[in-house]
């Protein structure tokens, strides 16, 4: 698209549309064209990577060349993704600023827009922004640095701090757990590593925001987080791109790992354009007495393939997910949730509420497994879709597996639509049709937005006012 | 001043409903309507709100003089026609504060914001007069509402957006004595020279509470009499069946 004007590229910009805009690629590092092991040596020749992770990556390269698209079953929207009509690589250099001020002016107002410098200063302990394929900045509060807290991005972290990396990347999500796991795996750029030491409890936030500025890219950010034994640390992500004619792909591999008694709670805010393929694989490992979060809202995107997982290993581990899936037109919401029990009085709860507009379709699918030689497992599992317009579409796949009878476990699932009856109830009150129906599904996933935090619930809100405009009449 | 309905046909999948409906409401009054079942009362008050479900096909309704055809629900409502549901729909998630407030910002001109603490502190004061508790306006609109809980919601909306024309279906349904008793003390407390009623009932009870200035028997689609409120106690004793021989 090399547009040759220096101004942003602004389609259909309007005044709520915050993440539609984009400017003018000016790259100083570009793997081009399609993926080969020239592409993954480029790569690291820029990220001067040690020769490890330089094989990790054509080990990986030749798994997903190796495997076959899922469309056996997922959707053959997959088919459509042209893996040669995408560069894998696009960045400035791989070295993050420390300070907003070194950060080149139009990645800056990027942010700005996006709102990233001002919720730093207002209420997060650590700030991670993404732009294309690296950091274009991230810092961290100095009082958590002097606590030991690392949080740097994952290019840093297996170099800089290999002997902490390194045992526990790739161990949670192997590289051939899927197609995009592998893919990721062997391109992956940019994401975060974190470290919170023993006991340490992270007051405020961390978070990190993927901007995807260029067309015809694909992001591929690598997260690591570890909790040490007793430590809690909330991490939030916000993700979006600007609406480009062509696809757009994006595949992270998110790996969390909650030792001894420690908390993670993961919340993602993701509001991609409708050209983004976003497939996209996390999961955590809870150890004894650990608890892991997942809390995850996804709004947008072309199709997004996320199921995000624990794996209770210790006795007492506790893992949760809570989505929120909203899928408009053109747009395929396939989410859920993966947990597995591997110890003893393990806890899972699950609640997945999607909302299909217009000709939207989402998709739950769920995997629950608990094998018979464990006792007093507990799984609760519950999805809620709510369906807005008579074309809308909702399915859902639950596949709870429960062998011997010293478990609990509890599914109901709920499709509904919002009634001519209520929304005549609404209007006679004087609140327009467009109104009612956003007070209508504010309403249905109220329990679920009041588990984000107050700034990003509001914003939550927000977004799906917005998505709602226009589903009506 | 009246809402006013001039030679209304109705219809709804092709069955007419309404069948030449005339009936003038000046602010100031408060008319009754009473008649059996299936005499189209309900149906009226749905049409005059603008539901879609029905087609009117001759007449019109005005609101002080002007003919609210063209008129959405929404923009009906905040031309000031209240309708107090007999059958009140649940919104499930939403706060009965924060439906109250939407209807409230509905009202106002863009850009302007309603003042949190007098909205609290107003609605605090008339839940006080329908005798509700505090912790009402945090569940959620009408969701597992009593009968009477539902009919106190509805007036202290009716309340709060402070209407021209308070349409009351069948509001005494599903009350208890003492529940009516708090109902009728809110609407009568609302009467006024500048606000007119329709109370749609099927039984005398409630016009025991809210004393009506005319009374008018609706029978299949029409009102076939009209009088004082006299009208209504003679109903009570010698039942409908004066309008076969009528």
């Amino acid at each position: 698209m090399n547009s040759e004007t220096a101004t942003v590229k602004q389609v259909a910009f309007e005044k709520d549309d915050v993440g539609n805009f984009s400017f003018p690629e000016s790259h100083k590092f570009d793997a081009g064209y399609g993926l080969t092991k020239d592409t993954v040596d480029y790569i690291s020749k820029v990220k001067d990577e040690p020769a490890w992770v330089n094989e990790f990556r054509h080990k990986a390269l030749k798994t997903f060349e190796s495997k076959p698209m899922p469309t056996n079953w997922a959707t053959r929207d997959l088919e459509n993704i042209d893996f040669d009509a995408i560069r894998y690589y696009l960045s400035d250099g791989a070295k993050p600023k420390r300070s907003w001020d070194e950060v080149p002016p139009e990645v800056l107002e990027t942010f700005d827009r996006l709102g990233v410098p001002e919720q730093e200063r207002a209420f997060l302990a650590g700030v991670e922004a993404q732009y294309d394929s690296e950091a274009a900045y991230s810092n961290v509060k100095e009082a958590l640095a002097d606590e030991g807290v690392i949080f740097v991005t994952c290019s840093e972290g297996l170099k800089e701090h290999e002997e902490i990396f390194r045992p526990w990347f790739g161990k949670v999500i192997p590289t051939g757990d899927n197609k995009f796991s592998a893919l990721n795996s062997a391109v992956m750029s940019g994401g975060s590593f974190i470290y919170i030491p023993p006991g340490v409890k992270v007051k405020h936030p961390l978070q990190a925001y993927f901007r995807i500025n260029s067309e015809n890219f694909g992001q591929f950010e690598r997260t690591l987080i570890i909790a040490d034994e007793g430590s809690e640390v909330m991490y939030m992500e916000g993700c979006t791109a600007p609406k480009f004619e062509t696809a757009t792909l994006h595949s992270a591999v998110v790996e969390l790992v909650a030792m001894k008694g420690a908390k993670i709670q993961y919340i993602t805010v993701q509001n991609w354009s409708s050209n983004v393929f976003n497939l996209v694989t996390k999961r955590g490992l809870a150890h004894e007495d650990a608890e892991i979060r997942w809390i995850d809202c996804n709004i947008g995107s072309r199709l997004t393939m996320k199921y995000p997982g624990v794996v209770m290993k210790g006795e007492r581990a506790r893992g949760e997910v809570i989505s929120i899936a909203l899928a408009n037109d053109g747009q395929h919401q396939d989410t859920g949730a993966k947990m597995i029990h591997a110890a003893n009085n393990t806890t899972s709860n699950v609640i997945s509420k999607s909302i299909s507009v217009g000709e939207g379709r989402s998709t739950y699918r769920g995997q629950v497994h608990i094998p018979k030689h464990l006792k007093g497992c507990k799984n609760n599992t519950e999805c809620d879709a709510l369906l807005i317009n008579t074309n809308s579409r909702t399915d859902t796949y639950p596949a709870i597996s429960v062998k011997g009878n010293q478990h609990v476990t509890q599914h109901e699932a709920s499709v509904s639509q919002v009634s001519q009856e209520m929304l005549f109830y609404m209007q006679q009150r004087g609140i327009s049709e467009a109104a009612a129906m956003s007070l209508a599904v504010n309403g249905f996933i109220n329990d679920l937005v009041s588990e984000f935090p107050m700034e990003y619930s509001v914003e939550l809100k927000r977004l799906i006012e917005l998505e709602m405009e226009g589903s009506v009449g | 001043m009246s809402l006013t309905i001039e030679n209304l046909h109705a219809s709804v999948d092709g069955n007419e409903i309404l069948k030449g409906l005339n009936l003038e409401i000046p602010a100031g009054e408060v008319h009754a309507i009473i008649g059996p079942n299936g005499s189209g009362k309900s149906t009226l008050s749905k049409i005059i709100a603008g539901h879609d479900d029905y087609e009117v096909s001759e007449g019109r309704v005005l609101l002080d003089g002007v003919d609210i055809a063209k008129l959405a629900v929404d923009e009906r409502s905040r031309a000031g026609i209240f309708l107090a549901f007999q059958y009140p729909a649940e919104v499930p998630g939403v706060s009965n504060a924060n439906f109250l407030r939407a209807a409230l910002q509905a009202r106002l001109p863009e850009g302007e914001e309603i003042d949190a603490v007098a909205f609290y502190k107003g609605m605090y004061a008339k839940m006080d007069e329908l005798e509700m508790n505090r912790k009402f306006t945090s569940r959620s609109v009408n969701e597992g509402f009593s009968g009477g809980e539902k009919k106190r919601n509805e007036i202290l909306q009716m309340i709060m957006l402070d209407p021209r024309y308070c349409l009351l279906d069948e509001t005494d349904s599903g009350l208890d004595i003492d529940a009516l008793k708090v109902v009728a003390k809110g609407v009568n407390s609302m009467r006024s020279e500048n606000r007119g009623f329709l109370v749609i009932t099927h039984y005398q009870r409630l016009l025991d509470y809210i004393k009506p200035d005319h009374v008018h028997v609706m029978a299949d689609g029409q009102i076939v009499k009209s009088g004082g409120a006299e009208l209504a106690l003679k109903l009570e004793e010698s039942g409908y069946d004066f309008l076969k021989t009528a």
